[in-house]
This record gives C-alpha cells, sequence and structure tokens, in this order.
C-alpha cells in the first residue's frame, strides 16, 4: 500500500517538473514578444497610479517630493466634505455622461439603422457621419466656440435672425451654467454619433437575415422584429458601446478647457479641468491626484452597475 | 401544400417589401439621413466658409456659409506664420513614429495572447483589460511626476512613451480579437516545415492582420496628432512643439480673428481626413473585429 502511493506521488513529482520545464520553454518563447508591452504597462500605466495613490496622501511637493508632508486621508476628506467646487465638477462630468451616452448611442444607432437598408449612397453618408469622429477635438471646439460666440455666431443668428425664438442673442459660452453647458453638452453628442453608428452598424449587419425573414413570415412588424430579435441580439454591443462612452465621457477636459475655461465662475468646471486648475495652478499636486484618483474609482463602479443595468434592461 | 405554398408567399413578399419599402418610406429614410448629414456637416462648413472669407478682422454679418469674393489669402497667411511649417511636420513625425512603435509593440503582446502558451497569460490578460477600464487621465499628475523624475520632459522621447504606453492595452485587445478569428492552417503548415514563432508572426499573421493594422494605424495617428495636454505639459522648446500646442498658439496670438485661425485649423484637418478616407474600408471591419471578440 505505502510503495503504490510512494509511485503515485513519484509520478505526480515527474509530472509536474515536466510541466515546469515546459512552461519555462514556453515562458522563453513568449517572453520577448510579451516583454515590451508588459514593461510600458508596468512602468508608465500601473506605476504611475500607484504612485498616484502615494501622492494622494501626502501635501506633495513637485520639486523635491522629499520634503512632502504625510497628511493621510485628508485630500479625500477634504474633497468629499469640505470642497463645494469638487462636487460641482462631479456634477457637471456625471450630467455630461448623462446626457451625451444615451443620445450618442440612440442618434448612433438610428442612424445605422437607416444605414442599414438597401439604398444608395450607404458609405457616403457613413463618411459624412464619422468626420467629426477623427477631427481633433481642439479644432471642434474652437468650431463651437464660434458657433455658439455671442453677437456675430450662426446659432444665435439662427435663433435671432432667422427662427425668432429669442429676442437677443445669447452670450451662451459667458452668461451662464446652464447657456455654457449647451455647447460643450451639443459637442460632445455631435463628436460621438458617428463612432456608435460604426459599430451599431457592423453589429446590425451580423444578424443573420434569415431570423428577421423569419419574424417577418410570422408577420412581425417592423418594431416587433426590432424590439424581440435586433435589440436582445445587440446586447453584446450595447454593453460595450455603453462602457466605451461612459470611460470617454469622464475624460472630458479639453473641450471645457477651450470652451468656456471652467467659467462661468467656476460653474463648467468638470473632475479633470478641476485636478489640473488644482496641481498647475495652486501647485496642489497631491489634492489634485486625490481627485483623479476619486473620479477613477466613480468611473470603474459606474462602469460595474452599467454592467449590471445592461443585463437586466435587454434581458426582458 | 397550400399553406407552405403561401407561408411560402407571404415570406417572400415580406422580404421584398423589408429590402425596398414603399417609396414614401425610402423617400423619409432618405430626408432624414440627408438632414443629419447637413446637421453634422454645418460645424465644418462654417469652418471653412469662415477661412475663406477675404475680410481679416471683420465677419461677415449675418453669418454666411457662402462668403462674397471668397480668397484663399488666410490659408497662405496661416501656413507661413512664424513656426506653423515646423508645428506641422513635427506633428507629422511625432504621430508617424508613434505608429510604428505602438505598432510593434502591440502585435508582439497580441501574436503571444492569441496564439502562444505560456504561465500567467490568462492572469497578464485581464490585468491588461483592467488598465484598459481606467481612464489614462486621471493619473495625469503622477504620470508627469514620473516623467520629471525620470528626465523624459522636453523630449519627443517623453512623448512616445506616454503614447504608446497608453495604447498598448486597447491596441493588443484590438489586435488578439483579430488574430484570434485568423485560420491556424498556414500556421500549422509554416510550423511543420520548421518555421518558429516568429517566423509565424512576421511572415503569416501580420500579412493577414491588414484591416486590424489599418484600424491601428488610423487611431494610433490620430491620437497623438490630436493630442494637447501632454505636448503642452512636457515640451518647452519652441521647436519641438507639435501643431495642437500651435493652434492655440495661435488661437491666442490672434482671439477672434476667426478667417486665420480656421484657416489654420482646416490645415490641420486635412490630414485626419485624409487619412481616414485612405483607410476606412480597412478599419470598419477591424474595428469591429476588436470589440466584439475578447
Amino acid at each position: 500500500m505505502k510503495r503504490i502511493s510512494d509511485a503515485g506521488s513519484a509520478v505526480g513529482a515527474s509530472t509536474r517538473s515536466r510541466r515546469a520545464t515546459q512552461g519555462r520553454r514556453e515562458l522563453r518563447v513568449a517572453l520577448p514578444f510579451m516583454l515590451p508591452g508588459i514593461a510600458l504597462v508596468v512602468l508608465f500605466v500601473v506605476y504611475p497610479i500607484i504612485r498616484g495613490v502615494q501622492m494622494s496622501l501626502y501635501d506633495w511637493n513637485l520639486m523635491v517630493p522629499s520634503q512632502s508632508t504625510f497628511v493621510g486621508a485628508r485630500n479625500f476628506e477634504r474633497a468629499l466634505t469640505q470642497d463645494p467646487l469638487f462636487w460641482t465638477a462631479a456634477r457637471n462630468t456625471g450630467l455630461y455622461a448623462l446626457i451625451t451616452v444615451p443620445s450618442q448611442m440612440i442618434l448612433g444607432l438610428g442612424a445605422a439603422l437607416l444605414l442599414n437598408t438597401a439604398i444608395r449612397g450607404r458609405g457616403f453618408f457613413r463618411a459624412l457621419y464619422y468626420l467629426p469622429v477623427v477631427t481633433s477635438w481642439l479644432i471642434v471646439s474652437y468650431v463651437f466656440a464660434y458657433l455658439f460666440s455671442d453677437a456675430m455666431g450662426p446659432v444665435n443668428h439662427l435663433l435671432v435672425n432667422v427662427l425668432h425664438v429669442v429676442p437677443q442673442p445669447i452670450d451662451w459660452l459667458n452668461d451662464s451654467w446652464a447657456t455654457a453647458e449647451v455647447p460643450i453638452n451639443l459637442l460632445g453628442i455631435w463628436k460621438g454619433i458617428g463612432w456608435n453608428m460604426v459599430i451599431f452598424l457592423a453589429a446590425l449587419q451580423s444578424i443573420p437575415h434569415e431570423l428577421l425573414e423569419a419574424a417577418a413570415a410570422d408577420g412581425a412588424g417592423r418594431w416587433q422584429s426590432f424590439r424581440l430579435i435586433t435589440l436582445p441580439l445587440l446586447r453584446p454591443t450595447v454593453l460595450f458601446v455603453s462602457t466605451m462612452l461612459l470611460i470617454g465621457a469622464f475624460n472630458v477636459f479639453l473641450s471645457v478647457t477651450l470652451l468656456t475655461g471652467g467659467g462661468p465662475q467656476g460653474s463648467t468646471e468638470v473632475l479633470l479641468s478641476y485636478m489640473y486648475t488644482q496641481a498647475f495652478k495652486y501647485l496642489d499636486f497631491g489634492y489634485g491626484t486625490a481627485v483623479g484618483l476619486l473620479m477613477g474609482l466613480a468611473v470603474v463602479l459606474l462602469s460595474l452597475l452599467q454592467r449590471r443595468m445592461v443585463r437586466g434592461a435587454v434581458e426582458l | 401544400m397550400g399553406g407552405l405554398g403561401r407561408a411560402v408567399d407571404l415570406a417572400r413578399r415580406a422580404t421584398r417589401s423589408r429590402r425596398t419599402g414603399s417609396v414614401w418610406v425610402r423617400l423619409l429614410v432618405y430626408l432624414i439621413l440627408v438632414g443629419g448629414a447637413i446637421i453634422m456637416m454645418l460645424p465644418f462648413l462654417y469652418m471653412i466658409a469662415t477661412a475663406l472669407n477675404p475680410e481679416r478682422w471683420i465677419m461677415p454679418n449675418p453669418p454666411t456659409l457662402f462668403p462674397p469674393n471668397a480668397t484663399l489669402d488666410n490659408f497662405a497667411r496661416a501656413w507661413n506664420e512664424a513656426g506653423f511649417q515646423r508645428y506641422v511636420l513635427n506633428s507629422t513625425i511625432v504621430s508617424s513614429v508613434t505608429v510604428l512603435l505602438t505598432f510593434g509593440v502591440a502585435t508582439t503582446s497580441a501574436f503571444a495572447f492569441a496564439r502562444l502558451q505560456f504561465p500567467g497569460k490568462s492572469l497578464i490578460f485581464g490585468f491588461y483589460l483592467i488598465t484598459m477600464m481606467v481612464p489614462d487621465m486621471i493619473a495625469l499628475l503622477p504620470k508627469f511626476s514620473v516623467m520629471r523624475d525620470l528626465r523624459l520632459t522636453d523630449s519627443w522621447l517623453g512623448l512616445w512613451v506616454i503614447y504608446v504606453s497608453n495604447g498598448v492595452a486597447f491596441n493588443t485587445f484590438l489586435l488578439r480579437g483579430f488574430f484570434e478569428q485568423l485560420p491556424r492552417d498556414l500556421e500549422d503548415a509554416t510550423y511543420v516545415d520548421g518555421g518558429g514563432a516568429w517566423t509565424v508572426f512576421w511572415r503569416v499573421l501580420l500579412p493577414l492582420s491588414r484591416p486590424a493594422i489599418a484600424t491601428l494605424a488610423v487611431f494610433t495617428f490620430l491620437g497623438a496628432w490630436d493630442d494637447f495636454w501632454w505636448a503642452r505639459l512636457l515640451l518647452q522648446d519652441p521647436d519641438l512643439r507639435t501643431l495642437p500646442i500651435g493652434i492655440a498658439l495661435f488661437f491666442n496670438a490672434h482671439g477672434t480673428q476667426w478667417s486665420t485661425v480656421f484657416a489654420a485649423t482646416t490645415i490641420g484637418v486635412l490630414p485626419e481626413i485624409a487619412l481616414f478616407l485612405a483607410l476606412q474600408r480597412y478599419f470598419v471591419s477591424g474595428m469591429y473585429s476588436g470589440s466584439l471578440k475578447g
């Protein structure tokens, strides 16, 4: 009995060691392929986050890091409990996500559905709708600043002189929080529709024709087959798109800086612009980093929540 | 029999109506598409119309899409503005090298994830996926501090490090999805013929992956061409500045002299649009395969 179990463990040991040798051989082949990527990710993506956690616990001195003062969780406490401007920035960022993400998805899916029919000029329309996606944020922000500019901007011209819905030009970017948020959010939606359209179009084209034809034969109308066949099959796409858009929405930064500079009176500040101001205007790197980390945490939690919601909503 | 015939007939009619629709439905679809296209294009049209405006200091009032006496003078002025040509050249170099480096790093990693077996593989891949979920800007400040410590400020090397490392996870994910769809027969044959992993990677997989590589090239180039914050944070030497910095300086210097500003931005947009139009037929499929596999 004893001998058998000894033999068994000897066999086990030799398989294990063979597996280990094989693993080492595999690693030798794979390592040169993996190494540059892993090195870059570890050094310049992961390490800075760890470093950020450290910085956020200090009154960080950028010039001489060793002279930084440890303050514990005070930077986080300050953001969460004592700083109304942080909450203004958080509210604006959240609102931007809440407005631009669903709008982009609905308009993008709508465009995709229209282009998924047998009409001429599909490639042409697709390219036109996609153009805003490939143009730089800097440039389109300046263009929107012009469109919404005070006295002679095309938007004011349209509203005042053509449609006569507003008595006099609105100073969109400087008048108030509400007017300044309009161009910021419209820019976000306009720039993203094309990306949504392309992804949804590709997903729609992967839906087997026979399914829709069978539904039509069973007497399903367009709306019914959309709701009962197309939409459930789009679920993975909806999940992917909404996650990417949520992350993108939290990255809103340059457009706000260029359109309003966070004004009027800091009312349109978003989390990233607030983080930037704290660091490079007030040289408060520890606090700025804490703001950035809080935002990262919010994004991760919200994407997890969104995952559940999309599952629940489309699984009907 | 009659029932089956009727069903087939019904199905055929349904199919036909779905494909062609009635004239009115088609007309409506076109109207919406054209209306949408006009709205999507209006900002660009206003930008170009403004750039063609002959008055340097006065904007046409009311704003118009068809300025009388349109002229290309603004383009000449923007192009000959001090530093502008330099910025265009710098951006071209910085963005092209970013594409080459990203291509090198991401294709090799993706090959390892898609085709090689090694211990810890799924763990490392999961790790890549997690880094994709975190917006890269949240670590702007610690990254800036790391770059300072490594003396990577005030050089293009610093920009390349940032751009490439930011793109590794996403591009690896995209390419891995693409590689995994490719048939394995050719690879197996290459291995049988005595080829190693590098031969398979370079001679077999890469030539089959043009759509995914085009996708990588377009997005990586545009990302680098578009970047404002890192260029602004890292570059002090005016000779190293990239185009977004140049355009922002230009805007600050010329205030609301929109005609000149928009001539400059139109020049800045052209390479982006040209690249997109040249490669779009590849990258639509490349982007999709990356998005849903994985």
